[in-house]
């Protein structure tokens, strides 16, 4: 360590001199932000009227934070930051490009909607447990893997969701969330295990972890065979994780057993984080294998997208109908996957979307009519319609808008899809797609005749509830008037997940943004 | 070596698939921890094997890039994972002897209450 060494090292050829600039920071604020307000809950843990009024605000700025750095990716492409001051690929590099910005974005929404909701639907015992704490560490993690530009921290932020997600599910201690949270919680370690395993044969092959890196060296690798395992074993591992066919038996085991507000996160959120990393992975990171893939990630989703319809018209608790709805959304985003078109992912970004947010406001809705008319189960009918006409409306609408009705959300999204498998001949895709739109429909249709429709037939009129129009009407409107906006209003949405899709087919600007040199290795 | 390493980390995994082929969830648990040991160890392998050569780098920079040293990022990946899968075992546990305590069985074919068995038809017509 001689003094005199130091003179003759140019720290610029190993590290970054230059701190980033001040808009920059945004790619991690919402973490921070995420991270922070947790702390600060977890702190007053037991101080049960204070948690809401620290977390909602939270939330919101969270929302704020989430938009910001949308606009700025939108007006300067792929923004990266490194960690620690290294050059990538040696730092950890977060790198934003519109498919995570939007995603952020609109888990940001479904939480701050879920926030709310939590406020009159977790008791005290529920916040003293750390139902909001949980939720901020939930979004830390929800977050985290959506931005970070790195194979290695995407499974951290995959185990920080993981972790909080099984608090949440647990929250209340009763049989069925036990049972449940054990089926959940062995399946997704299960996937995020074969995750690392094949993180560890990529460093292997590859040497290195930064995305963009591996981007840009994919295509000159000489050795291409193993890389073939590397990536089944991607498609295996976050197809569990997004609940796809056939690794699809955790969700609906679990799902309907924790509170209403949890479902309704662990539904908007949680499995979209898988489809969200196997588009990374294999649009941006290894196109070629992905190709040889296609006709197998095809095949899962239309067996995904028609068994999840099929399981949903087989139930008879509205919870569980629900999570059979959000297996088969599943399948209409791997669909776009296997097509890998421009048109097909944009489809997919569209669908995501889409989906996070009424799967959300859903679940939602299946809690409120349940405290209104006392039970999940769609058998009993308890007139929602003379006694909530508001309720009935807004689920009508979700109903149209899951099942890909226009004028609604869901509508756009299974159009560009249909037309997209249709413009490469997958004549068999395309009708996988619209049969699960029918079969959805008379699912939902179902429900909304017997539940809602139906007028109360017991001798003894049901006790009128009155519901809250802050904490639950309030939310469950928010995320409606979202479906609706961009059904009536899909323009912007659509340029945005265009934009986007060019951006995850062709990596050059994320490679960019993250190598400024330029070079291409 | 390598060869050696690849042979005891399918190993690991051989035993980790045999343990969660069983109904107990106690086996289970074993399987995960197993499994997680054989991840280490591969993530440990991928990174190449060298014999007693500390990744620190002294002296000049010239001499610095001649020397062929043990890989220091394997390590830290591994270390956090081992974090990462014990903080996760120690959850499992709990849940694990939480299940055993609240429905007085680990058999998981005989879990099923959040799934009950004959579950009513939705109705069939208006």
């Amino acid at each position: 360590m001689a003094s005199s060494d130091k003179t003759n090292i140019d720290l610029s050829v190993a590290m970054i001199t230059e701190a980033p600039p001040l808009a920059d920071w945004l790619v991690i604020a919402p973490l921070l932000l995420c991270m922070v307000v947790g702390a600060v809950l977890l702190m007053i843990r037991k101080e049960t009227r204070a948690q809401p009024i620290v977390a909602i605000p939270g939330l919101v700025a969270l929302v704020i934070v989430d938009a910001a750095l949308l606009l700025h990716v939108m007006a300067n492409g792929p923004v990266t930051m490194t960690m620690g001051r290294w050059l990538p690929p040696f730092g950890i590099s977060f790198t934003v490009d519109i498919l995570g910005a939007l995603l952020t974005l609109t888990a940001g929404i479904a939480a701050l909607a879920g926030g709310i909701y939590g406020a009159g639907d977790v008791n005290d015992t529920g916040r003293r447990y750390g139902f909001y704490p949980f939720l901020f560490l939930m979004m830390a993690g929800v977050s985290g893997a959506f931005l970070t530009g790195d194979i290695f921290n995407l499974y951290v932020w995959f185990e920080v969701l993981l972790i909080s997600s099984f608090g949440l599910l647990i929250l209340g201690s009763e049989r069925g969330q036990i049972d449940g949270a054990t089926k959940y919680a062995f399946l997704n370690l299960v996937a995020t295990t074969l995750f690392l395993i094949a993180t560890g044969y990529l460093y292997g092959i590859m040497g290195t972890l930064n995305m963009a890196d591996i981007a840009r060296k994919a295509p000159n690798l000489t050795d291409k065979a193993p890389m073939m395992t590397v990536v089944s074993l991607y498609v295996l591992a976050f197809g569990m994780k997004a609940a796809a066919f056939p690794a699809n038996f955790w969700l609906p085991a679990s799902y309907h057993t924790p509170r209403v507000v949890v479902s309704a996160l662990f539904a908007g959120l949680l499995t979209k984080v898988g489809v969200y990393a196997l588009m990374r992975i294999t649009l941006l990171l290894f196109p070629a294998e992905r190709d040889t893939l296609a006709i197998v990630i095809a095949v899962v989703a239309a067996a995904t997208m028609l068994l999840g319809a099929m399981g949903a018209l087989a139930q008879t608790d509205f919870r569980r109908l629900l999570g059979f709805l959000v297996i088969s959304g599943i399948g209409v985003m791997f669909a776009g996957i296997a097509l890998a078109s421009p048109g097909g992912v944009s489809g997919t970004m569209f669908y995501a979307v889409h989906s996070m947010i009424v799967m959300t406001a859903l679940y939602l809705a299946s809690g409120m009519a349940a405290r209104a008319s006392g039970g999940f189960s769609i058998a009993q009918p308890r007139g929602l319609y003379q006694s909530h006409l508001l309720l009935a409306a807004i689920s009508l609408i979700l109903f149209f808008a899951v099942s890909g009705l226009p004028p609604f959300s869901g509508f756009w999204p299974k159009v560009i899809l249909v037309k997209a498998s249709l413009d490469v001949g997958a004549w068999w895709l395309a009708g996988a797609i619209l049969l699960t739109g029918f079969l959805t429909t008379i699912a939902v249709g179902r429900v909304w005749l017997h539940a809602y429709w139906r007028p109360d037939a017991s001798d003894t009129p049901a006790e009128p509830v009155s519901l809250s129009p802050m904490r639950d009407y309030l939310p469950l409107i928010l995320l409606t008037g979202l479906v609706v906006l961009v059904g009536l209003f899909p323009q912007r949405i659509l340029e945005l997940t265009q934009t986007g899709s060019e951006q995850l087919l062709n990596p050059l600007d994320y490679i960019r943004s993250v190598f400024p040199q330029g070079e291409v290795k | 070596m390598e060869a050696l390493m690849t042979l005891l980390v399918g190993i690991f995994f051989a035993i980790a698939i045999y343990l969660f082929l069983s109904r107990h969830i106690i086996r289970i648990l074993l399987g995960v921890t197993i499994l997680g040991n054989a991840v280490n160890l591969l993530i440990f392998t991928s990174g190449r094997l060298t014999q007693e050569i500390p990744p620190i780098l002294s002296g000049n920079a010239a001499a610095a890039r001649q020397m062929v040293t043990a890989n220091p990022l394997p390590q830290a990946l591994i270390l956090t994972a081992i974090v990462i899968s014990f903080s996760f075992f120690a959850f499992l546990l709990v849940l694990a002897y939480r299940a055993y305590q609240e429905l007085e069985t680990d058999d998981i074919e005989e879990m099923r209450f959040a799934e009950p068995e004959n579950q009513q038809l939705p109705p069939l017509g208006y």
